[in-house]
């Protein structure tokens, strides 16, 4: 599997990814290899297996009792934003 | 002899005997730290202050009698776990400036257990390597020789303490980053159960495969720690609610009988010899105490590589969706409009390793590539699963190498990603299975150390522990320290 350079960039948009031009290339090459060393599944006969999501079969992931649990700490939390004002996270505008 | 040339058991014993206080070894350590910085780089944040001020109140404690098996011990948290109000980068420039406004459970349970955090050790970007290249803030360098890597990601946990730098670390283990380091630098590495210790307030790279576990001098070391980290946590939806033995309790226990079983794939190719010549030694020790060796096959285990670069992008893809710039960490100058601003501050924030993982987990998750690749890998993924349990109906113990190879120089691997994958090729299986396994040190190729792995059913950690420990009575490899540190 061979990926090209138009593949990369559709994929980077998708991903919310800005490329500088000089990383695109590495790019190209690095996931094409990749994708050449997944193509080894393709040998697998896994007719009638079912997908494994969880390490643990037989171990539900629990759900808690629907109660609030947390305190209002935004001021806490937004200590590390990078911007903020009113307690409101600032970012460009949306709407115009 | 010298604090740092003590085991996390033996400092428990001399601080209990008042040979010296907990301030004495918290600033004996962090004088080896200081000194070995510019060498070996495997700290990102050192505080100094605040373990100095827990070591007084570790050492009140051990006054009036109030202490626990941990108090006062200094150890050090690879950088991705979060501490409230200090440094928690993840080797990443995206969280260069973040401070986690909370502990991990990690964290919280051996603070409360009366550890002494020295520090928060460098790694692979979000975990995100197998030689700690891709840190933000530079490599680690291995402690037996500065030119060769230290493993990955938790390179810098190891690496401190192959330095004998502090006595224990914490590191996390999502494909191979606790066992492939331990065995690069000849430490001890224990990977639990998935689910065993709480994930919560650990920066997630792949949540079906991450876990957290422990960096030490000895097996016996790694009980006392995972006997403190272990238990359930409301906080972590996949953690389990099983009880937590004391791991140290049973670490005498006779090996007589014990079913160890070779794992066939992974000594049939690819193998140097000199690697393999330390593993069947360590073999031939695991019959003197009593153990009955068999052959097992994995037929599916081959594939673990290829299951891993499909499942573990894919999860990292859709976990660090969450750095947007918005919230925290890093925002790029003056955006256009949000669209901008999410590109260009994940563009900025994030190392190149990273992106490829993003961007293949991106791919393979993305519309008409999904069945193809996210599917077809979690039927492998159940495939090699499988194979692991019905050779646990056989044996008790799985055994192989770690690592292909001991550790590589700077720089080998870095132009082809597949490259560097494959050195991970014996540690995926464990975590794509949920499964403990260890990494101790059996040896050494060209002055280099050689890890030995043991891979055990789930919630087995005391068998696994009980192994290594036994290992560790006959054998003095795990006492061996690099020259320039020892």
């Amino acid at each position: 599997m061979s990926l090209n350079r138009a593949d990369i960039e559709a994929i980077a948009r998708l991903a919310r990814l800005s490329l500088r031009e000089e990383e695109v290339p590495a790019l190209v090459d690095g996931l094409s290899r990749i994708l050449g060393l997944v193509a080894q599944l393709d040998a697998a006969d896994t007719r009638g297996i079912e997908p494994m999501a969880h390490p643990l079969p037989g171990l539900a992931q629990r759900l808690r009792a629907d109660v609030v649990t947390e305190t209002d700490q935004h001021e806490r939390y937004q200590a590390n934003a990078p911007r903020v004002e009113g307690g409101l996270y600032l970012v460009p505008k949306v709407i115009e | 002899m010298s604090l740092h040339r003590r085991t996390i058991a033996e400092l428990a014993r001399g601080l209990r005997a008042k040979e010296y206080s907990s301030v004495e070894l918290t600033q004996s350590l962090l004088a080896r730290i200081a000194a070995a910085q510019p060498a070996l780089n495997a700290f990102i944040t050192v505080t100094g202050e605040e373990a100095l001020a827990a070591a007084v109140a570790a050492d009140r404690r051990l006054a009036t009698g109030d202490a626990g098996p941990l108090t006062g011990l200094p150890i050090a948290h690879k950088d991705i776990f979060c501490t409230e109000g200090v440094l928690t980068t993840c080797g990443s420039r995206m969280l260069g400036n973040f401070r986690a406004p909370y502990d991990a459970t990690v964290v919280a349970k051996l603070r409360a257990a009366g550890t002494v955090m020295l520090g928060k050790t460098n790694m692979d970007e979000f975990a995100m390597g197998s030689s700690n290249e891709t840190s933000f803030f530079g490599a680690v360098k291995n402690p037996w020789n500065p030119r060769r890597v230290p493993g990955g990601s938790s390179g810098g946990s190891a690496a401190a303490v192959a330095a004998r730098l502090v006595p224990g670390a914490s590191a996390t283990d999502t494909g191979g980053s606790i066992r492939q380091p331990a065995a690069l630098c000849g430490v001890t590495g224990l990977k639990p159960t998935y689910g065993r210790v709480s994930r919560y307030g650990m920066i997630a790279f792949a949540s079906s495969l991450d876990q957290a576990g422990t960096l030490t001098a000895s097996a016996e070391d790694a009980a006392l720690l995972l006997t403190a980290m272990s238990g359930f946590d409301p906080l972590d939806s996949t953690s389990v609610d099983l009880p937590v033995p004391d791991y140290t309790a049973v670490l005498e226990r006779p090996l007589t009988g014990l079913r160890v079983g070779l794992l066939k794939e992974f000594f049939d190719k690819g193998l140097q010899r000199d690697v393999e010549e330390p593993l069947r030694a360590a073999l031939a020790v695991y019959g003197k105490l009593g153990a009955r060796l068999t052959e097992v096959s994995l037929p599916n285990l081959p594939l673990s590589v290829p299951t891993y670069y499909v499942v573990a992008p894919a999860e990292c893809s859709s976990n660090l969706a969450r750095f947007d710039g918005v919230r925290f960490g890093h925002r790029c100058e003056d955006p256009r409009d949000l669209t901008d601003l999410y590109e260009r501050s994940r563009g900025e924030g994030f190392g190149a390793e990273v992106k490829r993982r993003i961007m293949t987990g991106t791919y393979v998750l993305s519309a008409g590539y999904y069945d193809a690749y996210y599917l077809k890998a979690q039927r492998v993924r159940q495939l090699i699963a499988g194979d692991f349990t019905r050779a646990f109906t056989q044996v008790d113990v799985l055994v192989g190498p770690t690592t292909p190879t001991p550790a590589f120089e700077l720089g080998a691997k870095t132009a082809d990603p597949v490259t560097m994958y494959l050195n991970d090729i014996y540690t995926i299986g464990a975590n794509l299975a949920g499964l403990p396994a260890m990494s101790i040190p059996c040896g050494f190729a060209d002055g280099l150390p050689v890890g030995l792995q043991l891979i055990g059913p789930h919630f087995a950690e005391e068998r696994l522990l009980n192994a290594a420990h036994l290992y560790q009575r006959e054998t003095d490899w795990h006492r061996r320290m690099p020259g320039a540190y020892a």
